[in-house]
C-alpha cells in the first residue's frame, strides 16, 4: 500500500487515538503513517455488533417466554460464554447449566445469585430483573 | 505515593511488538524498532482452526502466539527474562509496586473487556493483550498502551481487574520485563535478524498439516468458496467479517500483518547488504495489497452489495493467490545466500 493510499475514514477509535499503519513512500521505502480508521473494517465491527445485539434481544424473548433464565441474557449481554461464566463465577459448567433452567433459577439462594451478579457486574436485583443501567 | 521509572513511550501497531520494542529499549537495546521486534520474534504466522470458535466466528490468526515475540526477541538478544504469575490479587499488586519502587517498567498481560479507555466496541473477552506499567501516581497506575498515541491511566482497581481478567489465556496478573542493562551490539542485531528469518521460512513454509503457515491460507481460500452452501448467507457474512477483524484491526499495521514484515526486511537489509532482502521485502508489500482487496471484497458480501456464490468464489481465489506470493516470498528467503 502507498502512504497517499491509506485510508482516513471514521471509526470508533475516533476519540481515543488514530492507529499506526505501515506503507510504502513514493521511493518505495516503508514509513508508518497514523490512521483514523478504514470503513471497510468499521462495517465488520458492526456486522459483529448487530449480531451481538440480536443474540441479546433473542436471549431477552426467551427469558421472558420463561425458556430459559435470566443468566442466559447476561452471558449474552456480557459477550461471555458458559466457560468465561464458569471462570468467573466458579461454578462448573454443568451447573451452569442447570441454572439456566427458569424453575431451577428461581430457588437458587442469595449466595449463588450473589455469584453471578458479580460476574456479571450487576446487582441481585438487576440480575433477576434484566433492568440493567450500564454507564 | 508518587512512583516514576525512566521510560519513554513509543506509539506501535501492535501491542506485543511495541511493549517488546520499548522494554528493550529502556535497557538499553537502542537499535530495535517495532519492525525488527516483530521479525526477530519470527511473528507473521497464519492458522485457521476450523473446530475453534472465537465470538460464535472462526478462529484466525495472521501473526505468531501471543507472548512469543517478546520471548524470542529476548532470546535471541540475549536479554534475560523476569516473568511472574499469580495466583493472589494482593502478591501480585505488591510485586508491581515493588518493581516501580525500583525504577523498573514493566510488561502486563490484561484483558481487553475491563479496560476502561478503550471504546465499547473493541471491548471483547480477549486476554492477550500488553501493555506496559511505567508509574504510579496517587491511587492510578501510569499505563503505556503501545497502541495509542497517548499514555494513559488506571485506577489500582482496574488495573487489577483487568489483570485477574478470566477466560481463555487468562493472564493471571502475568508481569515481565527484561531482568537487567544489557548491551547488544550489532553483529548480535545481525545474527538475530538471520535467526528470526529462517524460524519463520520453518513456520510458513515447513509446517505440519493443512490449516497453518501458506497451506493454511489456500486451504482457507477452498472453506470459504463453500462458506455461502454450508453456513448460510447470513453466518458465511459473520464469518467472512471476523477474518476482517482479525487481519486489519488495530494492532497489524494493515494487511494482516505482511505490511510490517515487508518493512523488517528493508530493515533487515542495513545489517545484511543482500540484494534479495528488499526485493522480497516487494512481494509483502504485494501480498499485504492482496490481502486488501480480498477485505474490500469481503466486505461487499458483509455488507450485502454482492452476495452470490461467484462473489464467495472470487473471495476464495485471493487467498489462494496469497499463498501462492507468500510461498514464492518464503521461498526466496529460504534460498537466500548469508554472508555472515
Amino acid at each position: 500500500m502507498k502512504k497517499e493510499e491509506i485510508p482516513q475514514d471514521d471509526g470508533a477509535l475516533n476519540n481515543l487515538t488514530k492507529e499506526v499503519v505501515y506503507a510504502v513512500d513514493k521511493d518505495g521505502n516503508y514509513t508508518t503513517e497514523l490512521s483514523t480508521g478504514w470503513n471497510v473494517k468499521s462495517k465488520a465491527l458492526d456486522v459483529a455488533w448487530d449480531d451481538i445485539a440480536q443474540r441479546i434481544e433473542n436471549a431477552r424473548q426467551k427469558v421472558l417466554n420463561n425458556q430459559a433464565s435470566p443468566i442466559l441474557y447476561f452471558i449474552e449481554l456480557r459477550l461471555m460464554d458458559i466457560g468465561i461464566v464458569a471462570a468467573y463465577t466458579g461454578f462448573w459448567k454443568w451447573t451452569i447449566k442447570r441454572h439456566l433452567n427458569p424453575s431451577v433459577f428461581k430457588k437458587l439462594p442469595q449466595k449463588k445469585l450473589q455469584r453471578y451478579a458479580d460476574a456479571f457486574n450487576v446487582s441481585v436485583e438487576e440480575l433477576k430483573t434484566m433492568n440493567v443501567h450500564d454507564d | 505515593m508518587c512512583m516514576m521509572t525512566d521510560f519513554k513511550h513509543l506509539q506501535a501497531a501492535h501491542c506485543e511488538n511495541g511493549v517488546t520494542t520499548n522494554l528493550l529499549r529502556s535497557v538499553g537495546v537502542g537499535g530495535l524498532t517495532e519492525p525488527l521486534a516483530f521479525g526477530i520474534g519470527s511473528g507473521l504466522f497464519f492458522v485457521y482452526i476450523p473446530l475453534l470458535k472465537i465470538n460464535k466466528g472462526p478462529a484466525i490468526a495472521f501473526r505468531t502466539m501471543p507472548g512469543l515475540i517478546f520471548k524470542r526477541t529476548c532470546k535471541s538478544l540475549n536479554v534475560p527474562v523476569v516473568r511472574k504469575k499469580f495466583s493472589n490479587k494482593e502478591a501480585a499488586s505488591k510485586f508491581l509496586d515493588d518493581c516501580l519502587q525500583a525504577g523498573q517498567p514493566v510488561g502486563c498481560q490484561v484483558g481487553v473487556y475491563y479496560l476502561t479507555y478503550f471504546p465499547k466496541e473493541y471491548r471483547f473477552h480477549f486476554n492477550a493483550h500488553n501493555l506496559i506499567v511505567y508509574g504510579s501516581r496517587g491511587d492510578d497506575y501510569l499505563i503505556s498502551d503501545p497502541v495509542m498515541e497517548n499514555v494513559t491511566t488506571l485506577t489500582k482497581y482496574e488495573l487489577e481487574r483487568v489483570r485477574f481478567a478470566k477466560g481463555a489465556l487468562a493472564p493471571r496478573g502475568q508481569i515481565y520485563y527484561p531482568a537487567s542493562h544489557v548491551n547488544v551490539t550489532d553483529e548480535q542485531l545481525r545474527k538475530a535478524i538471520k535467526t528470526g528469518i529462517k524460524r519463520n521460512v520453518r513456520d510458513m513454509i515447513s509446517i505440519p498439516g493443512p490449516i497453518a503457515g501458506v497451506k493454511g491460507i489456500s486451504y482457507t481460500g477452498k472453506k470459504i468458496k463453500k462458506w455461502k452452501d454450508k453456513l448460510g448467507s447470513k453466518t458465511a457474512g459473520l464469518y467472512l467479517a471476523q477474518l476482517v477483524r482479525m487481519q486489519e484491526e488495530i494492532g497489524t499495521g494493515g494487511g494482516g500483518f505482511r505490511y510490517i514484515y515487508g518493512a523488517f526486511l528493508q530493515e533487515a537489509y542495513a545489517y545484511h547488504p543482500i540484494d534479495e532482502l528488499p526485493e522480497i521485502s516487494k512481494l509483502f508489500t504485494q501480498s499485504g495489497d492482496m490481502w486488501r482487496s480480498a477485505a474490500v471484497q469481503a466486505a461487499g458480501i458483509y455488507k450485502d452489495r454482492i452476495g452470490s456464490q461467484a462473489d464467495y468464489d472470487m473471495m476464495g481465489d485471493y487467498l489462494l493467490e496469497i499463498a501462492e506470493i507468500e510461498k514464492k516470498a518464503f521461498l526466496a528467503l529460504r534460498n537466500i545466500k548469508w554472508n555472515s
